[in-house]
């Protein structure tokens, strides 16, 4: 009996040491001023309709809600299906936020690795079997990882602001890929011929749970993707020199940490996970084909969203991309009562601007994104 | 055609994409040189835009209206909204001491899903059409006789290009020849050392980015005004906005170098229109997307080789924080 006390002891206060050591995982009062941030993007979002559209206003905030269960599995299937490249860019964004970049550019690396997924999708089914889908996503990391090293070359080399640099780079990208779609994999009217069905990212298992939804093992993927994150800025020297620059660059530098590379590899880390987005948006029967017009993907903004809400945390990424997807996932239906998606978009922004006002839930709240300057105050 | 009126054609083209790009840049000047970054400008822009459009659309079905008169009641519009839409990011960057760069990124999200949202609700289109065509300045008598300068600048062109030069030179003077320049340039470069000389830093910043709003959202009409007569919101600024940040860096925050660097981006990004205007352009049948890129790249090459030796307002991006007397 008196073991088991001890026993019991013991790991309480072993549970005590790991979520003392590590402020950043017990997130207490930051998971509040997300929540907070939620809850005042959809209260907007709520006083939108009942000004615009009062007589569809507390049914559109019950589909907001309820979106996921509107079609039995399959909607339950398409919050998945919708959280899954949301979660990746959000990685993304959040990743480069680590090292004190902001890579405002994850939609232009996403849109460079879809095409390459498109095409390799379309072009390339005489590779044999599952290879055909790997290669194409494999092609997708590269394609989306060029794209982000060009701004952490220039970042490194030349001083090249990175927000200016990966919003040039967004532009180049689309107008590139509208070219090539045209050029190489056009359907003849509109938008990108659909990838075979050796392309398509088999849905390990998710047909059983959802038979319905065109959901895709992508979301495994980001989840992968989420587990590989975490371990490499968590428990690696690696991802403790990227998050030393982060904080302060003088002070890595003095600790002999090479910040130009530590700059480079992020920023191709960040877009070889915005080109897996690419993939994992494309690459399902769904019927997702690339659009040829001059508008930007919402996927790469969406992920800034997923980053801020998730606190730059891999787990918190996680779990902000799974709210994200379930409420784009009810845009889609509010589009029955004759609203248009750009509902949701509002209420993102909206949660975005408050998550930055995070000051006003929490007084003395740090910014995680914030150049580090004063550490004092905080426990 | 001749090759003198294709030449005053092409630099009439480009001089209507480059007035409001500097104009806008001029507005990121305002709320960077008092210490805040204000990449919002695509967001303030499309608000601009769509807002005096909007109205003014309004009031031509209503009244009839047109022509120069209802321009001045769009560009009033124009300017109004954007300072008021500036407001948010004040609000967030100096008051809450926020990211600006977060807040402005929700910003440029919010206004074209906005834009979009209240075109959709009230008219039940995304597009909205207004008499673009009725803004248009033919010739004017004298002074478009003015050999060089009359067909450049004197005819086929629009009243934006006159406002753009005004508000370059009261730019130029408010900066660096008036009090409230000085202060608020101090507030950008050490606002510590602005606070203990009694300056208001907070205040200064607030009219800063005021100012850049006001600009942005008039950058914003003048930016559509000559290309169309019917405006979609979902193509808010077509990244104008950004290229206009990307000039204000290239101009290194200085007035007439803003000027010079959007003339250049200005003819670069109207190459695509006018291939079929020269000659030799025209027989490489370059693909018109391969065109529409060069802008940016242009940007790109530009700022590898001046953001070397970045001459930025030293603060620009940092809260305020008085504890760092």
């Amino acid at each position: 009996m008196k073991s088991f006390k001890n026993f019991l002891l013991k790991i309480s206060e072993s549970l005590k040491n790991t979520f003392s050591k590590k402020p950043k995982i017990s997130l207490g009062e930051n998971t509040k001023s997300s929540l907070y941030a939620i809850l005042a993007g959809l209260i907007f979002g709520f006083i939108l309709m009942l000004i615009f559209v009062p007589q569809d206003a507390f049914h559109g905030l019950w589909i907001i809600f309820t979106g996921a269960f509107q079609d039995g599995n399959e909607s339950m299937g398409n919050v998945l299906l919708f959280a899954a490249p949301i979660i990746v860019t959000g990685l993304s964004v959040g990743f480069a936020f680590k090292t004190g970049l902001f890579n405002i550019g994850a939609t232009g690396q996403l849109t460079v690795g879809s095409f390459v997924a498109i095409y390799i999708g379309v072009r390339w089914g005489f590779l044999p079997g599952h290879l055909h889908w790997i290669v194409a996503v494999l092609g997708a990391i590269l394609a989306g990882a060029i794209w982000g090293f060009i701004p952490g070359l220039l970042k490194a080399l030349f001083n090249v602001h990175e927000v200016v640099a990966t919003i040039m780079l967004n532009y180049i990208a689309m107008y590139l890929v509208n070219w090539g779609v045209m050029s190489t994999v056009f359907d003849g009217l509109s938008k990108s011929k659909s990838v075979l069905e050796s392309a398509i990212i088999p849905k390990m298992g998710l047909q059983w749970l959802f038979p319905d939804s065109s959901v895709t093992g992508g979301f495994f993927l980001a989840v992968i993707a989420v587990i590989i994150i975490y371990i490499v800025l968590e428990k690696t020297t690696f991802g403790y020199q990227l998050k030393a620059v982060g904080h302060n660059k003088e002070a890595a530098r003095y600790a002999g940490i090479n910040e130009k590379k530590a700059i480079i590899s992020s920023m191709t880390i960040a877009g070889a996970l915005s080109g897996l987005a690419g993939a994992i948006v494309y690459l399902t029967g769904s019927g997702a084909h690339l659009v040829v017009q001059n508008l930007l993907l919402s996927e790469g903004f969406d992920g800034i969203a997923v980053a801020l809400l998730g606190l730059s945390h891999p787990i918190g990424v996680l779990l902000s991309g799974l709210f994200l997807g379930y409420i784009k996932n009810s845009g889609f239906y509010l589009q029955r009562l004759a609203f248009d998606t750009e509902v949701i978009k509002i209420i993102i922004s909206t949660i975005i601007y408050f998550s930055a006002l995070s000051m006003l839930f929490k007084k003395g709240f740090k910014n995680p994104f914030k150049k580090n300057k004063k550490t004092g105050g905080e426990k | 055609m001749s090759f003198l009126d294709t030449l005053y054609s092409i630099i009439n083209m480009s001089l209507l994409v480059a007035i409001p790009l500097m104009i806008v840049a001029l507005a990121g000047m305002f709320s960077e040189r008092s210490g805040v970054v204000n990449i919002a400008l695509e967001g303030i822009m499309t608000f601009g835009a769509f807002f005096a459009i909007f109205f003014m659309s309004l009031i031509y079905k209503s009244s009839g209206l047109n022509g120069q008169s209802l321009f001045f009641i769009g560009i009033f519009i124009a300017i109004i909204i954007g300072m008021l839409f500036s407001l948010l990011h004040a609000y967030a960057s100096v008051n809450m001491s926020a990211n600006q760069i977060i807040s402005a990124t929700a910003l440029n999200m919010f206004a074209p899903a906005f834009a979009i949202f209240l075109a959709k609700a009230i008219t039940g289109y995304s597009k909205i059409q207004f008499p673009n065509n009725s803004f248009f300045i033919r010739s004017i008598p004298i002074l478009s006789d003015i050999p060089v300068l009359g067909p450049i600048l004197f005819s086929n062109t629009f009243i934006t290009i006159y406002i753009g030069i005004a508000i370059l030179i009261v730019s130029y003077i408010t900066i660096y020849k008036t009090r409230f320049g000085l202060r608020l340039r101090s507030c950008g470069e050490y606002p510590q050392a602005a606070d203990a000389a009694g300056i208001n830093v907070k205040k200064i910043r607030y009219l800063g980015v005021v100012i850049s709003g006001a600009l942005g959202g008039l950058g914003g009409l003048f930016y559509i005004v000559p290309i169309t007569g019917i405006y979609d919101a979902t193509f808010s600024a077509n990244g104008y906005g950004f290229l206009a940040l990307a000039v204000l860096i290239s101009g290194q925050w200085k007035p007439f170098r803003i000027l010079l660097f959007s003339l250049l981006f200005g003819f670069f990004s109207k190459i695509s229109n006018m291939t079929s205007m020269i000659p030799f352009l025209s027989n490489m049948n370059i693909p018109g997307e391969i065109l529409s890129i060069i802008p940016y790249i242009v940007t790109i090459i530009v700022l590898i080789f001046t953001s070397k030796n970045s001459q930025g307002p030293k603060a620009a991006g940092e809260p305020y924080d008085a504890g760092k007397r």
